[in-house]
This record gives structure tokens, sequence and C-alpha cells, in this order.
């Protein structure tokens, strides 16, 4: 479904490549979790995948297409969900969404019902035409996921898609989530919670300094790791304990 | 077509939501306009109908004197208070307790009189008129000068009048002595009047001529236009600001992503806030047709060219949303666009003549001027307004706008697409 071939990216004045001769092959219907400490180049990648920025070297493609030759197709194909609330404040949760769904050309009564069942599935349609500047964290987190998914992409980017919510919401998404994926949808998935992707993905691949340094079934991977009770214990053991503070 | 309408409709939803925002895209203008024509036409009125009081220093108490005197008294515009004391005028007009002090040198009536008789007793003799017909020796006469201390604070504009109306008089008191020395020469009686010395040319103000009636033009008539048009090009901040905060939101990070075109989303935006421009307009001509005239200032004639108003409004409306589009794409914070943004359509007003007249600018300055689309709007504002221009003679000034508006947008888009196309 996805191939990465060699991909790089070196940040204008960077002393050192944010993503460096990574290659990888995911395929379809696979959850695939990109794990690693803060800076290892899990968001720089995700964004040259999502088309938000322009790998230095490198190439790879999406259920066989690229971006320079069929960037309309693409981005009907793909969705992101990105580790900002990118809503506008102002507008309602059902204004939000509709706008959102209109630019994949979605209208009318298709778009409506769209919005509604997917309200109603993360437990927000009594909220449907609230002003998103009065959502708690976790109802905007939410409507973040709904706003990628309206028109049912094949891949699903997720940035962190549970940062900073509670317990409930937390399980909402990644419920709905694995509904979507069981429907049909690859997803490519970053996360600092690390019980989370070992209970979510299918496969993961632990990244450092824009490197991946191992990847594998979080099962596997656990197993491969004597001295490993979870996926955090493989993560410390191959990242070290060393704090990852960068600017 | 339909991605284009969600746009519009979500920019619609956006600027409705901020009621604040939109009060004073609206109120801020009309409270601008109300101003302006209010002190302008406030002024004009103080230098019409109340006289502005002037200390007068008469050190000559001669005729000439007397007679500059009564022709500043009966100016209408000021009021002449007598001091004795050239000094303690001096002192009162520095310190700003008057804006001016006239002083009349001492023996300027009897040094006049004496040098004007001279040369005319010369030119006598020359044409053989005299008895001897030896020209006369001159007496050696200093110059005389009349002093005007102005307050420091004085605009150029007033010291100009003054200095130019006291000039006015001075010369018809010479040429009045100089006709009265002939007719003693001549033998006349000059208590009668022998030589007419009323100006034989005079001025008459022309103005352009509507279908109807004759326009005057009044300081409704200039600054409707001028600062109508101030006001829709300070949209190019509220657009800015819009643009940026989608950057930040993260929502144009999403759009980004998704299968809509940067051209998409401008256009709704342009939409939006043109339709804002032309409300705008639309109350501005309001103001002036409804609101002026019931608070004592001029009316706005817009009698037979609100089409045509409209058209200017609407290219002018584009060139400025043109800029604000530009701005959103450069800018990457709130504190880049907004300090620029108000500056430069205050740069654009000052270089498009909102406040100087163009011909009034030095040569270089009215050549950058014509690079201001505000110039280019206020020409055309003017056109319609004062000049009862038709569409054809518009069709330079709406060009240019258009123009402006297609190159800006173009390069907010091509800038767009450089940065952000992988």
């Amino acid at each position: 479904m996805i191939k990465i071939n060699h991909l790089s990216k070196k940040y204008k004045g960077a002393e050192f490549f944010s993503v460096s001769e990574l290659s990888l092959n995911i395929d379809e219907q696979e959850i695939f979790g990109l794990l690693g400490p803060n800076g290892a180049g899990k968001t720089t990648l995700i964004s040259m995948l999502s088309s938000l920025i322009k790998p230095t070297s490198g190439s790879f493609s999406i259920n066989g297409l690229t971006y320079q030759e069929h960037k309309k197709e693409l981005k009907q194909l793909i969705g992101i969900v990105p580790q900002e609330y990118a809503l506008y404040p102002s507008l309602t949760a059902f204004e939000n969404l509709s706008y959102f769904g209109s630019t994949y050309g979605l209208k009318g009564k298709d778009l409506k019902d769209k919005i509604h069942n997917h309200l109603e599935t993360l437990g927000l349609s009594k909220f449907a035409h609230k002003k998103i500047s009065t959502f708690s964290g976790g109802m905007k987190r939410r409507i973040n996921l709904i706003a990628s998914i309206l028109h049912e992409p094949k891949v699903l980017f997720l940035d962190e898609p549970t940062v900073g919510v509670d317990v409930q919401s937390k399980n909402v998404i990644i419920d709905h989530l694995k509904k979507l994926n069981a429907s049909g949808t690859t997803m490519i998935y970053t996360s600092h919670h690390l019980n989370e992707a070992e209970d979510f993905c299918t496969r993961v691949a632990i990244i450092d300094n824009g490197k991946i340094i191992t990847k594998g079934k979080p099962s596997e991977l656990i197993t491969s790791h004597q001295e490993a009770n979870n996926l955090e214990d493989v993560f410390l053991a191959i990242t070290g304990k060393a704090l990852r503070d960068y600017a | 077509m339909h991605k284009l309408i969600a746009s519009t409709y979500k920019e619609f939803l956006l600027l409705t939501r901020d009621i604040g925002g939109l009060a004073i895209l609206f109120l801020m203008p009309i409270l601008l306009v109300i101003t302006i024509t209010t002190i302008q036409d406030g002024t004009f009125k103080i230098i019409k109908e109340t006289k502005i009081p002037v200390l007068w220093v008469d050190q000559d108490q001669g005729e000439i004197a007397k007679t500059i005197y009564e022709g500043l008294a009966n100016s209408q515009t000021l009021a002449l208070i007598e001091n004795t004391s050239e000094a303690n005028a001096k002192e009162l007009v520095f310190k700003g307790d008057y804006q001016l002090a006239i002083v009349i040198p001492k023996n300027l009536s009897i040094d006049l009189e004496q040098k004007v008789n001279e040369n005319v007793e010369g030119i006598m003799a020359k044409f053989g008129l005299e008895a001897d017909s030896i020209p006369p020796k001159k007496t050696e006469i200093a110059q005389k000068e009349v002093r005007l201390y102005f307050d420091p604070a004085t605009q150029y504009a007033f010291k100009s009048s003054i200095k130019n109306g006291i000039d006015q008089m001075i010369a018809k008191v010479e040429t009045q002595s100089i006709y009265k020395a002939f007719q003693e020469q001549l033998g006349e009686d000059s208590s009668q009047e022998f030589f007419d010395t009323e100006s034989f040319i005079s001025f008459k103000e022309i103005v352009p001529e509507g279908t109807t009636d004759a326009l005057i033009p009044n300081s409704t008539q200039h600054n409707i236009p001028a600062w109508t048009l101030f006001a829709i090009f300070f949209i190019i901040l509220p657009l800015s600001i819009n643009m940026v905060k989608e950057k930040n939101q993260g929502t144009f990070v999403r759009l980004r992503t998704n299968p809509i075109s940067y051209a998409t989303v401008l256009g709704g935006k342009t939409l939006v806030y043109l339709g804002v421009s032309l409300i705008q307009f639309g109350l501005m001509l309001g103001i002036g047709v409804y609101l002026f005239p019931s608070i004592g200032l001029p009316k706005l004639d817009i009698s037979g060219k609100i089409a045509l108003l409209f058209l200017v409004a609407f290219f002018a409306g584009l060139a400025a949303i043109g800029l604000g589009l530009l701005l959103g794409t450069l800018a990457k914070s709130q504190e880049q666009s907004a300090p620029f943004g108000a500056t430069f359509v205050v740069i654009l007003a000052a270089l498009g003549g909102v406040w100087v007249p163009v011909f009034a600018m030095p040569s270089f300055m009215q050549t950058l001027s014509k690079l201001s689309p505000m110039n280019w709007g206020l020409e055309a504002f003017y056109g319609v307004f004062l000049r009862n221009v038709g569409l054809t003679e518009l069709l330079p000034e709406i060009t240019l706008l258009f123009l402006f508006f297609i190159a800006t947008t173009i390069l907010a888009i091509v800038y767009n697409n450089r940065k952000n196309t992988v």
C-alpha cells in the first residue's frame, strides 16, 4: 500500500537529517505505529507522506500513486489527523465538518448523514451545533478525527491522535479507529503512548535520529528483548533513558 | 464550484461570528468619514464665518496703514486688535496667544508717497511735460517691509493666504498712489476719480456642469470618495489577519492536505470581503446623502451616478482584496501582517493623494503616486463625483485596479505553491 524508498529530509539550516535514508513497506489494512522519542523524525515522515513537506531525497508511493503525478487523486485517497486541533474555533462542530467534508467533494444529504453518523458514534451528536471554542480537549480531538475521515480515506495518517485527552475519549477514539481499520483503512500512527500502540498497532517501527532502529509486530519485539515485559521496555532498551530535549 | 461556494459560506460564517470585528469593519470607516468631513467643513466655516484675532501694530499712522487696516477689517476673516508695541505683539504671537501680528513700519505712507512722487516726476520730465524738463534728483529712501509674525504652529496654507492677501492690498495701495501722483502732476483735482483704479481683470470659478444643475464641489464631495477608498483598502488588515489565523489554528495545514486548490480558498475570501467592501461603500454613500445634511454637513450628490460609483467601488475593492491576499500569504504572524498592513495602507493613501493633492507633491512623488492603486481609485471616484465622467473615461483606472487584483492574487498563489507544493 505504501512503499518508501531511501526517503530523507533535511530542513534548511539544520545540522542533521530529520529523516535519513528511510525505507519501509506498509501493507494494506495495517495499523503501522511509528514510535520514537521527541525529534526522532516521526512527524517529519508523516508530513512528507501527506504532502505537507517536500523530501530532500528519496521517493515514496501510496497505492502506486505519487504526488508528482497524481496529486489530486492521492489527496482524495488519504486523510490526516494532525497533532493540532485543525478546526475553526468560532464555527460549530457541524459547520467545521460540513466545510472540510465539502473540500473532498461531499455534499447534500450524503455529507449530512456522514457527519451525523460519525458524531453519533463518537458521542458528540448533542454538541453538533455548539462552537468548537466551547469544547473540551477530548471533544476537539474527536471532531479533529471526524474531519479527517468523512471522505472514507484508504490511508489515514494519525499524528498523536489521543494526545492530551482523558481515558474515556481515548477509548472512544481508538475503538472508532479499529472499526475503520476493520472496514479497510490502512493507518500510519504516531504516539508517545506505548501501551496504546502495543494494543492498537499490527506492526510498529522504532525510529531514532531519522532512522528505523527496529520494526515488527509488538509481540515479536517484546519477546526478542529478553528483559522486556512490554513495548515501553523495548523502546527504552533501544533508545536509552537520556532526555531528548531539543529546540 | 461547490468547493468555492463552501469556502465562501465558511468565510461568511467566520466574519459574521466576529461581531466586534464586523462592527469595527463597518463603524470605523463611518466614524472616520464623519470626523474628517466635520473637521474640514468646520475649518471652512471658521474661516468663513468667525474672525481670527490678529494683532495690529501701526507705527506708520498714515494713509497707507489706514487703507490696509480697512482692507483687512473688511475681509470678514480677521479681527484686528490694536497693539502699540511690536515686541509685545511678537511675544504674544510666539506664546501662541495669537496666530498673527501685522506690523506696519514707521513712515510707510510718507516714504511711499515721496518715492511715487519722485518716480512720477521723473517720468513726466522724460516726456517733457515738466516745466524745466530736467529729471529731479532722487532721494535715498530705504525699502519698507511690513512685518508679519506668525505663531510657529500656524499651518502653511493659512500663512500663505494671509501673505497673499496683504500682498494684494499693498499692491493696490501702491497703484492707487501712483495714479494719484500722476493726477496731481497733471494738475487734476486729486479728490476726483480721474483714473479707474479697480482691477480690469477678474476671475470666475467655472465648475463642470451635470445634466441639470451645476455641480458645486464641497467638503463632502471631496471627503466621501477619499476616505471611503481609504476604508476599502483597510480591508487588507482583517483579511490578512484572517489568513494568518488560519495558519496558526492549523486549519491551513488541513486545507493543504485536502483536495482543494489555494485559488478556491482565496476565491471564497475574495467574494465575502468584496461583499463587505461594497456594503461599506453603500453605507458611506448613505451617510453622505442622509446623515450629513441632518448634522449640518453638505449633502453628498450621487444623482445619476450610483451605478458608476459602485463599479469603481467594485474594482477598488478587488484591488484592496488582492493586496490583502498577498499580505496574508506572505505574513507568518499577526505581528507581521497588522502593523505592515496598516502602515502600508497609510503610505498608499498618502501616495494616492488622499491627504495632499498629487499636483502639490514633488515630481518624484508624483511619479510614484501613479503606481498607487489608491490613486487610480481616487481619480476614478473624483471623475464620477466631481467631473461627471462616463464609463469610457473610467476604463483606464478600473482596468488598472483589476490588473492589480489579478497580479497580486497570482503572486499570492505562485508564492504559496512554490513554498508548499511537494
